[in-house]
């Protein structure tokens, strides 16, 4: 450290590489893997030239280059900046390709029967091609909202009691067995209505009432989580002024503190939904599967859309691409259900969002 | 405060307490017994677990499909599978999460960032058993040839012995489909605790001279390391859970093998309860119901340990 010895002229100072070098080297990366492959694949050495060798290489090559590059002409620390950073982005784009490939195949294989059919049919006493999911959805939509009636009151309530009301051990207990509950697996959920109702109801009970329950099971904690961040985050400052303006407490939280936060609280809720909505193991063990349309949530087996999926690929019939084709259309629409779900949530945040002047 | 005695007549000379509103004693009783209900669901959960575990443990393990000596030999190897299948998930998935947190909320430009953002939570609420379709539909066969090179190449090392499975559906596919489906809740969390960085602390590093690396190892990861391992522990409960994706994926045996691409594989607590509960009569429900309470006690430890952790660091962080 010490700058006495015959130092160049500025030690602090160094060279930068050019705004569009890194770009010409990503170029020039990947132009020398595909120069190298294809010269391989012409001496005979692999089979043909892969674009994901291209790419491997590629990044390999732009990684090692720009390193060297970096650390001749800006030092040592920019140097580890880039191959951070190209780490970094390549870690992104890595972890982009399953998911854009699951999208992609899901639509893909989804829409052969995505059609009037499917949304109109169920499966009663249909073999092999035509039938629809119109059972499964319905069963869906049934024991989703019933959860969601059971879990949305629970859980924004027990919100309030943690952020305005919670004090002490009670309130550290409830916090520490919300993130247990979190961690339920969905199939002890599952699990949990079944030994629930099988004890008035007989061993053996399948209805689309105990599937809500182990759904709302599962919603409960995430409801309450979402509604006590939201809650948290309203500035103490309102609540203060609406208690010097004499407000009672519950008025305060009904008028101030829940339209303050509404937006998130929306958000989350709906998001709660949208992640219970595609929960199989739950419904297969205690809503069982049916091929036929109930609506009664009381009683027999019924349907839901996930379960439609896994059954139609576990159970696939002689006419197998048939099962498959509608196990596709069935994850497409259960993809787009979880969408619709996700964007109203956005834009409920988005146009209901207090306005703080700025 | 629900049975107050009848107060003394001195009590006129002390200063007014101040009246409790009747909307205020519902609004708060409500709360409270909310908050209490969960605590009960929580405790019926384990109580009903419990109760429907004892007959399969006290029974004749002649009983159990499959005849096994006990119950523990039953159960070892899904315990095994299970946590041998998270485990790869989370190794895979970590440093992917942490790379692409950090990609949207300090590498990517504002606006980009933004819809990646929000492309990562509608990924999160992918159903699990379309992630199942895709691990078989899609990454199986695409995947197989890499795992016969491997076993060509690298066959030496004990993870990759051979016979490689003709197929594509062993417990390596099972971890990388699990994987995929807890990348984007862990991305998630990691991405809004790195978010959360004081801008100052940022500000300050860069000011000193940091390049942004320097600036994201000395202000940002210090300050979410909780929020990583709370990240973490809670992919690494999904994967522990996760039923589906595995039980389309797999197809099992009950054995116990390191081996990641045999056809061999060992299956999962929650895949095995999937596959054989609409099947399962008499003691068997009981055996399956067994399992299920071993896996609800795994994750609550994983979740403890994540819980205690978080705690802990959270006093050095400055995360509060």
């Amino acid at each position: 450290m010490t700058a006495i010895q015959t130092a160049p002229a500025n030690p602090l100072a160094h060279g930068r590489l050019h705004r569009r070098t890194p770009w010409m080297v990503l170029g020039l990366s990947f132009a020398v893997a595909a120069g190298v492959l294809s010269l391989l694949a012409a001496a005979g050495t692999i089979g043909s030239l892969n674009l994901i060798a291209v790419a491997v290489l590629g990044t390999v090559f732009y990684i090692v280059s720009i390193g060297v590059l970096s650390s001749q002409v800006e030092g040592r620390r920019q140097a580890t900046d880039r191959i951070v950073t190209a780490v970094v982005t390549t870690a992104f784009v890595l972890a982009v390709i399953p998911l854009v490939s699951l999208v992609f195949t899901v639509v893909a294989n989804g829409l052969a029967r995505f059609d009037v059919q499917f949304f109109t049919f169920s499966m009663r006493n249909v073999v092999g091609e035509g039938g629809g999911a119109v059972h499964a959805i319905t069963g869906t939509l049934l024991m989703t909202g019933t959860a969601a009636i059971i879990s949305i009151p629970i859980g924004l309530l027990t919100a309030i009691y943690l952020v305005e009301y919670g004090r002490g051990p009670l309130a550290r207990a409830i916090t520490f067995f919300v993130d247990v509950m979190t961690g339920i697996p969905s199939i002890v959920a599952g699990l949990f209505a079944f030994a629930l109702f099988a004890l008035f109801f007989g061993p053996g009970v399948r209805m689309g009432f105990a599937g809500a329950v182990a759904l709302s099971v599962l919603m409960i904690p995430v409801v309450v989580r979402s509604c006590e961040e939201m809650l948290r985050i309203v500035p103490n400052e309102l609540r203060e002024a609406s208690f010097a303006l004499g407000v009672p407490k519950w008025l305060t939280v009904l008028k101030v503190v829940l339209p303050t936060s509404i937006a998130g609280i929306t958000t989350g809720i709906m998001l709660a939904i949208a992640r219970v909505i595609g929960e199989t193991a739950p419904l297969l063990i205690v809503a069982g599967f049916t091929a036929s349309m109930n609506t009664n949530l009381f009683a027999d087996r019924m349907q839901s859309l996930p379960v439609f999926v896994f059954t139609s690929y576990a159970n696939q019939g002689v006419d197998f691409q048939a099962d498959l084709d509608r196990a596709w259309a069935g994850a497409l629409t259960l993809i787009l259900i979880v969408m619709v779900l996700n964007l109203a949530a956005r834009l409920i945040a988005r146009f209901f969002a207090p306005k703080f002047g700025r | 405060m629900t049975a107050t005695t009848p107060r003394p007549a001195s009590a006129e000379a002390l200063p007014a307490k101040p009246a409790i509103r009747l909307g205020d004693l519902l609004f708060s009783r409500a709360a409270l017994w909310s908050g209490g209900l969960i605590l009960v669901i929580l405790a019926a959960v384990a109580i009903f677990l419990v109760a429907q575990s004892i007959p399969a443990l006290t029974a004749d393990p002649a009983d159990f499909v499959g005849q096994p000596a006990s119950f523990l030999d039953y159960v070892w190897p899904l315990v095994f599978g299970t946590l041998w299948s998270a485990a790869l998930a989370l190794v895979m998935a970590l440093p992917l999460a942490i790379g692409i947190a950090l990609f949207i909320s300090h590498y990517a430009p504002r606006k980009l960032a933004q819809a990646l953002g929000y492309l990562v939570d509608l990924l999160a609420a992918v159903p699990s058993v379309v992630y199942g379709l895709w691990g078989i539909g899609v990454l199986a066969p695409a995947i197989q040839p890499v795992y016969s090179w491997l076993v060509d190449n690298a066959g030496w090392f004990p993870l990759f012995a051979g016979p490689v499975s003709g197929t594509g559906r062993t417990i390596l596919t099972a971890g990388i489909v699990l994987g995929v489906m807890i990348l984007p809740v862990m991305t998630a969390i990691c991405r809004e605790v790195f978010l959360q960085t004081p801008v100052l602390h940022e500000e300050a590093a860069l000011a000193l001279g940091a390049t942004r690396w320097e600036m994201i190892r000395m202000a940002v990861l210090p300050f979410g390391r909780p929020g990583i391992i709370s990240g973490a522990m809670l992919g690494l409960g999904r994967a522990l859970g996760e039923t589906m994706a595995v039980a389309m994926v797999l197809s099992p045996q009950a054995i116990v093998s390191f081996a990641l691409l045999q056809s061999a594989n060992p299956s999962t607590i929650a895949a095995n309860i999937a596959l054989s509960f609409p099947e399962a009569y008499g003691v068997n429900v009981n055996l399956l119901i067994a399992t299920g309470l071993v896996l609800f006690l795994i994750t609550l430890a994983v979740n403890s340990i994540a819980r205690y952790v978080v705690n802990r660091r959270k006093d050095f962080s400055g995360a509060n």
